[in-house]
């Protein structure tokens, strides 16, 4: 008998069902994504792909865009990660929560937020009379609109890994230095910065894996002017649907999926030989003053807060709030038409709520009861099978949502075995793909705060006489609670928004909200498009309000957004 | 009550060598013993497999005739009525004092003014009844400690299990403790088995104490005979204060040395294989005829100084002086009596 076996008395069925669960969520889609690759490539549609000139075109703009955009990430990300983790600037907390912000809104509403707030047709600029002339082009719609606000809307990540980088950093280490004689800025060239690179690196590349699958934002902003990437290549495919569509995304597929591991084994690549194991006491807080350099840097950082944040929400409002498309908005045509339309009226949109809402709450509650199962499983056991569990729950997550979609469009084409029931096309495909996507999200603070747990708790349990039933129910769950309730609402929150799995699995009755966003705006009804995703965005923050409460109570590391 | 025996116990987890090797302990119903070694040594392991977290490799465990655990089967903890104290506590934090205590009694469906009253002498023995509403957090480390102890009596275990409980604690607590913990064992008269890397803990609570050195028994015997007798230069250096001199000694000396047998072998007469001899520093007295040393330290200890002296070849011996002496200074010492190790 292995040690965790006797060591921990699980009841049988548990590893079996965990194996089941990886196995189906995780190694079905994508072993099957990899099967419909081979095929295609057998039949020899690569060569058919290959002479498409879109394929190539929709590469170097994949390209660019992410590589751009990477770099506005990384320069915005690192700035606000320095100044606001090692500077005593006042309102640190307060600019980081509006900073990291953009992360959790969804892509389509960032860029339709960004598309009002700019243009000859942006009902703000109009009411400022400060619009450009009409005729004028819309400057977003362009491969540099598209890098912008992928920078915007993944600066947050670069943020984050390099904050936790930051956080890390040997305090006593910085002052030694300072005692050797070092001014501020020789501190931050020669300890802090050399120490930072690992999170700067990992950050900038999980920035770049995230523009390259990214969806909502070239929907909304190439789409318009024919710059296709390779998310939005699938999804014009899947709309033009022909018998080779499915090798051929299969293949567009596996080019994203190829991009992105590139991405991450450059980082594998240029962090070797980085691995500064901290030692010492950790937790570099406000080591530099800015005194009087405080009162420049402070307006200027909330001055870029406000063009990144503020005032495209404005735009949206401003947008929502015109009584119909084109009509100027002014205090005495200020109409809640529009917010009445979406709520009350449309029956797209209520049901893209009551579909959205179901699938999120589903997803999130019926995840937990598997990731307690789960987590409890692989934080009580070490070694090769623990470790591979937690990369195969990890991948489905990693790779861009799309691909994700087109590898259950490919496992549930064709009806079920014995069952014989097809779910393409059902309200149940999103709610499975959802499972395998947000598997990790709901994993992560769950298994984070079982590894917390002393063992020590649960073995008392034992000896007072609780079986294993008892333990989890009077002492294991109860002592996760927070976490597991954290991990509701953040999934909750995530597929709520989420678009690109959807974006290519919904029919006509299945629409979610992110879906809806989009075909509204596409089909000319930006005012509806923006009273709904202003919903979205006060739903958002309200949420992540909500989980910055449980914040204390939470192990490390649960709220993607603090560390 | 029934006697808890080991019976060639071993437990290898993989690594280069067992983490126990065939191990045999009785521990008589009613006994206290420690497990007494330095980290590593396998100690924790024979606790946990005592208490049915680890399922040995090798051998078997009784309690009485009951077998609890071998290589093919085993009595999982939640059915052996055994109790431990960890050295966190584990005390559960979202339970009262009263209901951590009382959880024991509530899995075995025991409710009501049974529950209440069984909690309430549990608690009443480690003088926490005021505390019974307030949660384990807003108690002290010596407070806690006794909750965990509590929770241990309220079940009457046939054996109970302390894993380092004072590791934590300083060493003011840790006398007090140590005076609960006796006070517990004359009360309850259960079995148990106490696991320690101090041996001051060891020899000031248990009837019996097992020295481990890496996942062997390396001698078990009551405190008194072990600080008089070690086996071995493992037990001699564990246990107690003293140097341990390598001397050649001729075949046939007994293992207790007096002075008279001891001389002759500082003069160099002595011819024989070296064996490692334990000297105390009390059997250590300043004698003008005796050896010539120099006094290479002398720490105050505050009832004595407690000095380190070089012998003429170098070796270091270990006395205690009541008058203040200073490095560098030469003294003659005479041995009284000393402990051939093996």
């Amino acid at each position: 008998m292995t040690r965790s076996a006797s060591g921990s008395s699980q009841p049988r069925w548990l590893l079996p069902f965990v194996i089941l669960a990886v196995a189906l969520l995780s190694v079905l889609p994508l072993s099957r994504l990899a099967v419909a690759g081979f095929v295609a490539l057998w039949r020899g549609d690569l060569g058919g792909l290959l002479a498409d000139p879109a394929l190539w075109s929709s590469l170097r703009y994949t390209l660019e865009t992410a590589l751009f955009g990477t770099a506005i990430s990384v320069l915005l990300g690192a700035a606000f990660a320095f100044l606001l983790t090692l500077t005593d600037l006042r309102g640190r907390s307060v600019l980081g929560f509006l900073f990291v912000l953009p992360m959790m809104i969804p892509p389509q509403v960032t860029a339709l937020a960004w598309v009002q707030m700019s243009g000859p047709s942006s009902p703000l600029l109009k009411a400022l009379h400060i619009a450009p002339p009409l005729g004028s082009p819309q400057p977003l719609y362009s491969v540099g609109g598209i890098a912008l606000l992928f920078g915007v809307q993944h600066a947050p990540l670069v943020y984050l890994a390099l904050r936790a980088g930051l956080m890390a950093l040997p305090r006593d280490g910085i002052e030694a230095a300072r005692l050797s004689g070092a001014s501020s800025l020789q501190v931050f060239r020669h300890i802090v910065l050399p120490l930072s690179m690992p999170g700067l690196i990992a950050g900038a590349a999980i920035a770049f894996v995230s523009c390259v699958g990214n969806f909502g934002i070239p929907a909304i902003l190439g789409i318009p002017a024919s710059i296709y990437t390779l998310p939005t290549l699938i999804f014009s495919k899947f709309s033009a649907f022909s018998s080779r569509t499915f090798g051929e995304v299969a293949l567009l597929s596996t080019a994203i999926a190829l991009i992105s591991v590139v991405g991450l084994a450059v980082q594998e690549r240029v962090l070797r030989g980085r691995d500064y194991r901290v030692i010492g006491l950790a937790g570099a807080v406000a080591t530099f003053r800015l005194g009087g350099l405080g009162l420049l840097v402070a307006p200027l950082l909330w001055l870029l807060l406000f063009f990144v944040l503020v005032a495209p929400f404005m735009a949206l409002l401003a947008g929502a709030l015109v009584p119909a498309y084109g009509v100027p908005l002014t205090f005495s045509t200020l109409s809640f038409h529009a917010f009445e339309e979406v709520l009350f009226r449309q029956s797209a949109t209520r049901t893209a709520f009551a579909n959205s809402l179901f699938l999120s709450a589903a997803t999130a509650f019926g995840l937990l009861l598997l990731t307690l199962l789960v987590g409890y499983q692989l934080a009580s056991r070490r070694g090769v099978l623990a470790r591979v569990l937690t990369a195969l729950v990890e991948i489905p997550y990693a790779l861009p949502g799309i691909v994700l979609a087109v590898a259950f469009i490919l496992v549930f084409a064709g009806p079920l075995p014995v069952l014989n029931v097809t779910l393409y096309g059902t309200i149940w495909i999103i709610l499975i793909a959802y499972f395998s996507s947000f598997f990790a999200v709901s994993l992560k603070p769950v298994v984070s705060a079982f590894r917390q747990l002393d063992p020590a708790l649960e073995e008392a349990a034992r000896l007072s006489g609780a079986g294993f039933y008892r333990r989890l129910a009077d002492i294991v769950v109860p002592l996760v609670a927070p976490a597991a309730g954290a991990s509701v609402i953040l999934v909750f929150l995530i597929a709520c928004n989420e678009l690109t799995v959807s974006a290519l699995l919904w029919t006509a009755g299945t629409q979610t909200l992110g879906v809806v966003i989009y075909n509204l705006d596409d089909s000319g009804g930006s005012d509806l498009a923006s009273a709904l995703s202003v919903l979205v965005v006060v739903m958002v923050v309200a949420m992540m309000l909500a989980l910055e409460f449980f914040g204390k109570r939470l192990p490390k590391g649960v709220l993607p957004w603090r560390s | 009550m029934a006697k808890l025996i080991l019976n060639h116990v071993g437990k290898d987890f993989g690594g280069s060598r067992p983490a126990v090797s065939s191990l045999s302990i009785d521990v008589r119903a009613g006994g206290f013993l420690a497990l007494l070694g330095p980290s590593g040594c396998g100690k924790t392991t024979v606790l946990r497999m005592i208490a049915g977290f680890e399922q040995p490799s090798d051998g078997s465990i009784l309690l009485g005739d009951r077998l609890l655990a071998d290589a093919a089967s085993m009595v999982p903890p939640e059915r052996r009525n055994m109790a431990m104290v960890f050295q966190s506590y584990a005390l559960w934090p979202h339970m009262s004092v009263a209901e951590n205590v009382g959880y024991p009694l509530k899995v075995r469906g025991i409710s009501g003014e049974r529950w209440r009253k069984a909690v309430a002498d549990a608690l009443e023995a480690v003088r926490l009844h005021e505390h019974a509403e307030r949660q384990p957090a807003d108690l002290s480390g010596g407070q806690r400690q006794r909750v965990a102890l509590a929770r241990c009596l309220v079940t009457s275990p046939d054996v109970v299990l302390l894993d380092e409980p004072l590791a934590n604690l300083d060493r003011h607590l840790k006398q007090e403790m140590e005076e609960t913990f006796r006070d517990f064992h004359n009360r309850s008269g259960a079995t148990m088995i106490y696991v320690t890397h101090d041996q001051s803990e060891a020899m000031a609570l248990a009837t019996e104490v097992a020295v481990m050195s890496e996942g062997r028994l390396v001698q078990l015997a009551p405190p008194e005979e072990i600080y008089a007798r070690p086996e071995g230069r493992m037990a001699g250096a564990l246990i107690g204060q003293g140097a341990i001199l390598q001397l050649p000694l001729p075949e046939g000396t007994p293992r207790l040395l007096d002075w008279a047998a001891l001389r002759p072998l500082f003069q160099g007469h002595a011819a024989g294989a070296c064996a490692d001899i334990l000297v105390r520093p009390q059997h250590v007295v300043v004698d003008p005829e005796g050896i010539a040393c120099r006094v290479v330290s002398a720490l105050y200890e505050g009832e004595r100084y407690a000095l380190r002296l070089a012998l003429p070849d170098g070796q270091i011996l270990r006395a205690f002086s009541a008058a203040r002496v200073s490095p560098g200074e030469k003294l003659a010492v005479a041995i009284l009596s000393a402990w051939r190790l093996a």
